[in-house]
């Protein structure tokens, strides 16, 4: 009988280890080989490939990566963490780094030489944890003001650039079968994610969400369904159903990123352009949340492969591939130059590189304990907009639940 | 695993090949074969539930972060856990919440699930077929199912609210899922329509096991109709009843998928159950501790409908 506990120990382990050979492409053995794994879709993963092997090729390595799918990513970094067969190479979404790096998985990408020069500072709070840089984001989004180019031109209106302007420009735009604006507002960290603009552009903090700017800022958003220019059902939107509504033609202008782009492209008949999201009054600086996936080094423990791991994270993360990258993505170039130079090859991306100078991590301000303030603020919405709270009682509440 | 495979047949098969021991040795071999037969369950039980369940019970008492899964450390916190979640302000909601997604969506599953089985139980064409069209909603996946419900629940182009415009019973379209006050019910009838076929199945094979004589026997005596169900079925399916309500409540209590894909426990939290909001917690906010404390709540109120799902089997069994 003892043996048996040993023998299914044996068995499990085999099983586990062949699994996760299966899904990670990591094999027991140590053969030099470097594992990547990013959460590239398959129409994104060939530009990241080809970038993967010019930089494989240069530093003399063997690289094999894996793509999965953002959903899973984590349950995935927490379960190989755990058996400690975490990939030499990691992608994280920026705002997972911190949490990932608090828990000791990272290690410094200082230690690789890799100091971050020329990205903006948004970019390096995503990637910075207790003073260290443990994250470095190549290609980067954020959100901003899509509109339909003929629906604005037949009702006369410009695009708007100040809260005012944007309330009155989706009222005008409102029509019996359409709405002015549409954005997210879910349950879900994606509606915090659309409300950040409004909230920091405010000079709101989100460690003081019953601050009079917090309100100004719901109480716009919470104007927009109210005057019945937005649907009451962005309650329910997720980002990609806000886009469906656009490209269907049942709203005038929407809050989004520049992901959507090809699909909005591919869009036949819609006539789009995008300005940066509407300010409080003329002058004042947006201050958008950073979006975008990091390049990571995660602790393997193995010092010969973290150093070549190091030099593979510097490599691709180049100026010359950021610019492939974002090509390939509709995204913008992290560093600052290099966005300058994608702006004047593709003008409709222009838009989000002046966002993205100016953009915030979500994590720069509360780094780990992020996730709390973002539920606060999406429920606050929630309560806002379903008329269930005024939005000054909403913030109040979940302010209070510290 | 593999030796008790091996010993258990041997073990049984033991005693007439060799020669007659005596009474008490025989006894002990019997024992023997006996719990070897037993281990094979006895081990999957405790690795796929016990475990689970005793490792969830303890996460609990936990403070089970992401930095636990790198460096092991899961500092004992006591029922700091418990009193976090108690007191924090969503606790009420989900309970409240629960209990009336529970009671509504089993009320519904229940009667509609028995008009369904009373009905296939004549005999008539495509009796056979219409009732395994009736399984439906059983085979498809819930996220699919949830997805295809949220776009006929849509408050502005949904196909519900065109039609109910269109024959002129409502003015104004409904927020099914955008409405706080709305929304629980939407969510409710979406899994009553899921529960129907399980309600259905098991009652419908109820009604088979009733002897048709008693009909007959009754019919005689002028037992037709409404009285037959009072006086003839409802006491001969009492059993059925018990087993197909408390087995529903445990399904039901624990139902995230249609939620998640309906309204994510939106609007304004308005359909938070404790399901949701444990997951919430764990998968989102990352604080398995607290995650978990909310789903052992979760676990003691399955286990009281639990043991009182296996009392009523007992005594269905003793009748």
């Amino acid at each position: 009988m003892r043996r048996t506990p040993t023998a299914v120990g044996a068995a499990t382990a085999a099983g586990v280890a062949l699994s996760l050979s299966a899904c990670s492409g990591q094999t027991g053995a140590d053969d030099g080989t470097l594992v990547v794994t990013d959460t590239m879709s398959a129409t994104s993963a060939p530009v990241y490939e080809e970038i993967y092997d010019a930089c494989a090729a240069d530093l003399g390595l063997d690289v094999r990566a894996n793509h999965v799918a953002g959903s899973g990513l984590i349950a995935t970094v927490l379960q190989q963490a755990s058996s400690q067969t975490l990939p030499d190479v990691l992608m994280l979404d920026n705002p997972d780094v911190q949490q990932i790096a608090s828990s000791g998985a990272l290690s410094p990408l200082g230690d690789y030489g890799i100091t971050g020069a020329g990205l903006p500072q948004g970019v390096l709070d995503a990637g910075t944890y207790d003073g260290a840089l443990y994250g470095i984001t190549p290609v980067v989004n954020s959100i901003g003001l899509f509109y339909d180019a003929r629906a604005l031109a037949e009702a006369g209106v410009e695009p708007p650039t100040t809260w005012d302007e944007l309330r009155t420009a989706a009222a005008e735009l409102t029509t019996e079968d359409r709405y002015g604006i549409a954005f997210s507002a879910t349950n879900s960290f994606e509606g915090t994610w659309q409300f950040l603009p409004f909230l920091w552009s405010n000079g709101a903090e989100e460690d003081d969400l019953a601050s009079p700017e917090a309100v100004e800022a719901l109480e716009l958003v919470d104007a927009l369904v109210e005057d019945g220019s937005a649907s009451a059902s962005v309650v329910n939107w997720s980002q990609n159903d806000v886009n469906d509504q656009f490209i269907a033609g049942n709203t005038a202008m929407m809050v989004n990123g520049p992901w959507n782009m090809p699909s909005l492209e591919a869009a036949e008949g819609l006539e789009y352009a995008s300005v940066p999201l509407p300010v409080p009054a003329a002058g004042d600086t947006l201050e958008a949340p950073l979006g975008g996936e990091a390049f990571t080094v995660p602790d393997t423990g193995n010092p010969e492969k973290m150093a070549a791991a190091g030099a593979f994270v510097d490599c691709v993360t180049a100026g010359e591939n950021q610019l492939t990258m974002a090509t390939g993505r509709g995204a913008v170039p992290a560093d600052s130059a290099v966005a300058a130079e994608a702006a004047r090859q593709n003008p409709t991306i222009a838009t989000f590189v002046d966002t993205v100078q100016t953009a915030r991590a979500r994590t720069a301000l509360l780094g780990p304990d992020w996730p709390q303030a973002a539920t606060q603020i999406y429920t606050a919405e929630q309560l806002a907009l379903t008329d269930t709270e005024s939005p000054a009682e909403a913030l109040e509440r979940v302010a209070a639940q510290d | 695993m593999t030796t008790t495979l091996a010993a258990g047949p041997r073990g049984a098969a033991a005693p007439p090949s060799s020669p007659p021991p005596t009474r008490r040795r025989a006894r002990r071999r019997e024992l023997t074969a006996q719990w070897l037969f037993l281990v094979p369950a006895i081990a999957y039980v405790l690795i796929f539930f016990g475990y689970p369940i005793v490792k969830n019970l303890v996460m609990g008492f936990q403070d089970y972060s992401v930095r636990t899964f790198v460096t092991g450390e899961a500092p004992w916190v006591g029922l700091a856990n418990y009193a976090e979640v108690v007191s924090s302000g969503i606790f009420r909601t989900t309970v409240v919440n629960t209990a009336l997604f529970t009671l509504g969506s089993i009320a519904g599953q229940f009667v509609i699930g028995l008009l369904f089985a009373l009905f296939f139980k004549r005999r008539f064409p495509l009796n056979n077929v219409l009732r395994s069209l009736l399984l439906l909603p059983w085979l498809l996946p819930m996220i699919a199912g949830s997805a295809v419900w949220r776009w006929i629940l849509d408050q502005d182009g949904g196909i519900l609210n065109e039609t109910l415009q269109g024959i002129g019973l409502i003015d104004d379209p409904i927020r099914w899922l955008t409405s706080p006050d709305i929304a629980l019910v939407a969510v409710i009838l979406v899994n009553v329509w899921v529960g129907i076929p399980f309600n259905m199945t098991l009652l419908y094979s109820g009604l088979q096991n009733i002897p048709d004589e008693l009909y007959e026997a009754g019919a005689l005596d002028g037992a037709t109709g409404w009285k037959a169900f009072c006086y003839i079925t409802w006491p001969n399916l009492r059993s059925v009843v018990n087993v197909v309500l408390v087995l529903g409540v445990i399904y039901t209590l624990k139902v995230l998928d249609i939620i998640l894909g309906l309204t994510g426990g939106g609007p304004a939290n308005a359909t938070q159950t404790l399901a949701t909001d444990s997951y919430r917690r764990s998968f989102q906010e990352f604080s398995f501790g607290t995650g978990a404390a909310v789903s052992n709540v979760l676990i003691v109120v399955s286990l009281v409908f639990a043991v009182v799902y296996l009392r009523a089997n007992r005594r269905a069994e003793e009748e």
